[in-house]
């Protein structure tokens, strides 16, 4: 039986998931009431495996808990901190669990984070972790043993459009493609133009894709992610419309270039859907939904 | 040429490292940590410089030509007078001299480098490390660019998302594996080999620690 997330992307139509992010510590509050405000607003939640090589709460743990209050969860997985085994003993448990969506990651290197001399795993890639996931849904683990009792998943990757150089992004997002990506989320993107010459690309291959939209809360917060986040570009007239904000109104500014790019998105029939990530402030993403005019 | 990079530890660690020991004999390399400037005649001189004012005795220094050569042990066997008054022997040569020495002579060693990689001359000045002595060498696909070494996080199908203007997402200096890859196998017109799906890797080369006899 197909998950919830993968009947939704089967089904035609629009389709949005957001981020739940666990916390930093056993203190699931918060965490919880975005899981609540938005479990029945969205497609899916993605539940993020420390992000940025932060250590936090974990991501299946936090797909648990999505499941538990009703949303779909998709479970976040990088290739940072587990070796083979453990991946494959992971997506046991998720699937013995019913989280059935999981995207595959490779993850940040582990000193871009709070735990900068830990040892980098990276055993396998995200493709090799695609091709994991397939391999067990036909019974058997990466060794070729047989297992009593497989796994289902709904699996995703994901793409940066932006990245340059462009072309060793675009084999490797084919060969995750061949190794059994049904959906991709995308990098964030901003310039409309860009993608969709992406997307005349992407057409060609039968796999659902959701544009990456993140919310900007600031114009130096647009300048920061140009200068440090790689493959993710904000044009100069988007920043300068977050400037033109008056004071203390540059979240609804950012709120209102977000929803008009999902609304762009989905009037003009660019992609399958959006991965809206608003970073810390999930609560906005209902706000980015009503002013795409989807809620 | 292939080099041992090394750098020098911090002065603090050095300094715990010798706590409690007064009377010191340094060893330096005229090698590797000669070319690097880590570990030759004037930074033995300068470490000596540096304990004597921090109170230390120094019963000797050297510079023995190959430090990682077992006659190393035979050369310092001449300067066993100093050696023996010395309560430990520390070592600016790299790990390789520092295990040579500590074979050869019965006295606690006190490595005063780290040994980062084993670099390949790549430019005047400049070295990188391309091989991590993995034990299933896999550069026949990849135009013989090593990804396992040089791709921050040993990727075998490509970047990950953090390649930036074709630089590395740890190092806007260090160039990203996976665009010199790219842009080799392309030049060769053999991206079909960029495009082919590599399996997980077999780490399971040499067991660690590697060993080996010449066959006889
Ligand atoms: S794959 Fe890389 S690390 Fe392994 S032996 Fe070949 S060059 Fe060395
Ligand atoms: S940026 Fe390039 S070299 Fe660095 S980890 Fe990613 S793929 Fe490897």
């Amino acid at each position: 039986m197909p998950s919830a997330f993968k009947k939704a992307l089967d089904s035609g139509k629009f389709v949005v998931t957001c981020e739940a992010a666990p916390s930093k510590g056993t203190n699931l509050e918060k965490m919880t009431h975005h899981i609540e405000l938005l479990k029945d607003k969205v497609d899916a939640m993605n539940v993020t495996d420390h992000q940025s090589s932060v250590m936090r709460f974990p991501s299946l743990g936090g797909a648990l808990l999505v499941k538990e209050l009703g949303g779909e969860p998709i479970l976040q997985m990088t290739c940072r901190d587990r070796n083979r085994m453990a991946l494959q003993a992971d997506l046991m448990f998720a699937s013995s669990r019913g989280v059935h969506n999981v995207l595959c990651l490779t993850g940040d290197s582990v000193m871009l984070g709070d735990h900068k001399e830990a040892k980098p795993v990276f055993d396998l890639d995200s493709s090799q972790l695609l091709a994991a996931v397939r391999t067990m849904e036909k019974g058997r683990d990466m060794s070729g043993n047989e297992l009593d009792g497989g796994v289902r998943f709904c699996a995703g990757a994901i793409v940066t459009p932006e990245a340059d150089p462009i072309e060793p992004q675009l084999i490797k997002f084919e060969k995750k493609l061949e190794a059994g990506a049904e959906f991709i989320q995308t990098q964030a993107v901003y310039d409309m133009d860009n993608f969709k010459k992406f997307m005349e690309y992407a057409r060609q291959f039968p796999v659902k894709i959701l544009a990456g939209i993140i919310l900007l809360t600031s114009a130096p917060m647009a300048r920061f992610m140009n200068k440090n986040v790689a493959g993710v570009t904000v044009p100069q007239d988007l920043i300068d419309e977050m400037k033109s904000a008056p004071k203390g109104g540059a979240l609804n500014k950012g709120i209102e270039i977000a929803g008009r790019m999902v609304r762009q998105i989905k009037e003009e029939n660019i992609c399958d859907g959006v991965h809206i990530m608003a970073i810390g402030k999930e609560e906005k993403v209902v706000d980015i939904m009503e002013a795409a005019g989807l809620l | 040429m292939i080099r041992s990079i090394t750098q020098l530890k911090p002065a603090e660690e050095i300094e715990q490292l010798l706590d409690g020991m007064g009377r010191v004999f340094i060893i330096g390399c005229g090698t590797c940590v000669t070319m690097t400037r880590t570990g030759g005649l004037p930074e033995v001189e300068a470490m000596k410089d540096e304990l004597s004012e921090k109170g230390k005795v120094i019963t000797g220094t050297t510079v023995v030509p190959v430090a990682c050569d077992n006659l190393t042990g035979e050369i310092l066997k001449e300067l066993q007078s100093m050696i023996k008054q010395a309560d430990a022997l520390l070592i600016m040569t790299c790990a390789y001299g520092v295990q040579t020495i500590a074979r050869q002579i019965n006295k606690i060693v006190i490595p005063a480098l780290n040994t980062l990689f084993i670099g390949k001359e790549t430019g005047a000045s400049e070295f990188n490390e391309v091989c991590s002595q993995c034990g299933t060498c896999i550069i026949g696909e990849t135009g013989g660019i090593c990804p396992v070494t040089a791709c921050h996080k040993g990727l075998v199908n490509g970047p990950c998302g953090g390649t930036n203007n074709g630089k590395c997402e740890i190092d806007s200096n260090k160039d990203c594996a996976w665009t010199m890859i790219y842009n080799r196998l392309s030049e060769l017109g053999r991206l079909d080999l960029m495009r082919n799906y590599q399996k997980p890797r077999n780490h399971l080369g040499e067991p660690s620690p590697g060993k080996f006899m010449i066959p006889t």
